[in-house]
């Protein structure tokens, strides 16, 4: 079984972002990027089930700028086969991913898509659901485990009020939550065999995909600062405070 | 303009976030209807229809529905799609789950996690974890959005919506609910709480949670937790409140053992108060607390539920 796995390019998660002076946009000049945590879990989770023997053949995509390759790159160290870059002019929406997508699993033909649930730029949870969508497969979104049951797989789902596991038939997309795994430190032999591995270079066009949104940014602001607080001294001090100054307890 | 929303239950009750859409969908449009599906589910529309901006109820009682799977879900809502300007859910994991499936088949982009109704094609919603507010607007000719519970009220009661039943929409199955393990807990629902009181990782384990759960049982309080403290397995899933978790916003926010990673802030900095408790001065938490108490926790929250 082949296992394709979508990969993003985006802020490191440690990193603070800040709004640009004129308000269009996040100021991301100089910023250190890195492959999108939930993706990176994706990865790892594919990777184990070759190594499981389970999957034959992990193949990674990125649809973003030239430099999504060192995301491609950094899975394929993890152990994906070989990957597939989709360059595009300015980010895609995940309607316009969702469809790249959907033209590469009908050329691939793989039995599960593993992904990650959101990218913590745009913060939007859609391209795994309208991937399936498009493809008219089950999805298992949210997934903190995945088991392999011959034409099934079974995900079991982080959802608001604890746990719910469902079972998908095959082909299926799966998108992941944070618990699934941990990913594994990539170690230098396996960076520079990565190196080596196969990628493709492609463009949406070759998919017959148009880059298009139907929505667009206005305006990009920093949000609200919370006014600084007190330190207070002690338990009495803070429920003083929280009685008669903030009015919260009684 | 008419808006259809997805109301969210367990088949017994609405959710109250569903209400607090309806108020966002009132900013979009005039006409509201709401759907409900689900399997025995009928007490779940009557109390749809008496939320006062309503002026439609669609039943969809049927066994596929029972669980919200988002195959045979977004099925029903395309089927019945027609006509609506507006198409809306809460930004809960069961509408995150199901809408972008909607989307994707009516072929339009999803405005996720709305924060506020600028006008009927534009929306404010937050970007990296929180730290930036885009205002996007959208020129689809069906806007599919995902609201953001605690940015709205709840809209008024006093209504009474006609409630139509409707044929569940045909499809093969291609998932199937296998079972849940749902958290039971006496203690308010987190999102929908006046009172939280959160427990992050040094807390050091998960029976000194006790400790937080005494607090929260004198304030009336619902409990969470940073991600860390999920991570190191102290507590369940679905108490993580943060970016990827719960997006809380009560009245008085207690975070106690929290460091304040930018993904915790993202889900709590809109409390209306907030108490950070924690021995390291410098922890960022403290950044956005209204009242800090440099202490060690284990002195202070038994103090707390003896004071309380």
């Amino acid at each position: 079984m082949k296992i394709l796995v979508p990969v993003k390019r985006v802020i490191d998660y440690n990193v603070k972002v800040r709004v640009k002076a004129d308000e269009t946009d996040v100021d991301l000049a100089n910023v250190k990027m890195d492959i999108n945590p939930f993706c990176d879990i994706a990865v790892e989770e594919a990777v184990r089930l070759k190594e499981q023997g389970v999957a034959t053949e992990v193949v990674v995509v990125s649809i973003g700028d030239a430099k999504a390759e060192e995301q491609i790159r950094r899975a394929m160290a993890i152990g994906a086969d070989r990957g597939i870059l989709v360059q595009v002019e300015k980010p895609a929406s995940s309607l316009t991913v969702a469809k790249i997508l959907k033209a590469i699993f009908d050329e691939e033909q793989p039995g599960l898509v593993m992904m990650g649930k959101q990218a913590i730029d745009t913060d939007n949870n859609q391209t795994g659901q309208m991937l399936a969508a498009l493809t008219g497969l089950a999805q298992g979104t949210f997934a903190s485990k995945v088991e392999m049951a011959d034409d099934k797989v079974n995900v079991t789902r982080e959802v608001d009020g604890g746990l719910q596991t469902v079972s998908l038939k095959l082909p299926a997309i799966v998108t992941t939550d944070l618990r699934l795994n941990e990913p594994r430190y990539v170690k230098l032999p396996d960076i520079m065999k990565a190196k080596r591995k196969p990628l493709d270079k492609k463009v949406p066009a070759d998919f017959g995909v148009e880059e298009r949104s139907g929505v667009s940014v206005l305006k990009v602001e920093a949000p609200a600062t919370r006014k600084a607080g007190i330190k207070v001294a002690s338990v009495t001090e803070l429920l003083d405070k929280l009685k008669n100054e903030a009015k919260v307890l009684s | 303009m008419k808006s259809l929303i997805i109301a969210e239950h367990n088949n017994e009750h609405l959710a109250p976030v569903t209400a607090s859409v309806v108020k966002a969908a009132a900013l979009c449009a005039d006409e509201i209807v709401v759907l409900v599906a689900g399997k025995n589910c009928g007490e779940v529309a009557e109390q749809a229809a008496r939320l006062a901006p309503v002026s439609k109820v669609l039943l969809c009682d049927d066994d596929q529905y029972q669980y919200a799977l988002a195959e045979p879900l977004a099925s029903l809502v395309i089927a019945n799609a027609e006509g609506f300007s507006h198409i809306l859910a809460a930004a809960t994991t069961s509408g995150k789950n199901f809408m972008p499936r909607v989307a994707a088949m009516l072929d339009v982009e999803q405005i996720s996690d709305i924060i506020s109704v600028e006008s009927p094609d534009t929306f404010k919603r937050p970007i990296y974890a929180g730290n930036a507010i885009a205002t996007v607007q959208s020129s689809e000719s069906v806007k599919v959005v995902t609201v953001r519970g605690t940015a709205f009220d709840a809209c008024e009661s006093g209504g009474s919506a006609a409630i139509e039943s409707i044929a569940a929409a045909p499809g093969e199955a291609i998932s199937a609910f296998v079972g849940e393990e749902l958290a039971k807990s006496d203690r308010p629902e987190l999102t929908a709480a006046g009172v939280v009181i959160s427990g992050g990782r040094g807390m050091q384990n998960g029976d000194n949670f006790d400790l937080i759960y005494k607090v929260a049982d004198k304030l009336g309080a619902a409990v969470g937790a940073s991600r860390a403290a999920v991570d190191e397995g102290f507590v369940p899933n679905d108490m993580q409140v943060g970016q990827t978790g719960k997006i809380v916003a009560p009245e008085l926010y207690i975070a106690v053992g929290i460091s304040g990673q930018i993904q915790h802030l993202a889900g709590m900095k809109e409390s209306k108060y907030i108490v950070a408790i924690n021995k390291d001065e410098e922890a960022p938490i403290f950044q956005v607390a209204d009242y800090g108490l440099v202490a060690d926790l284990f002195d202070v929250l038994p103090e707390l539920a003896e004071a309380l």
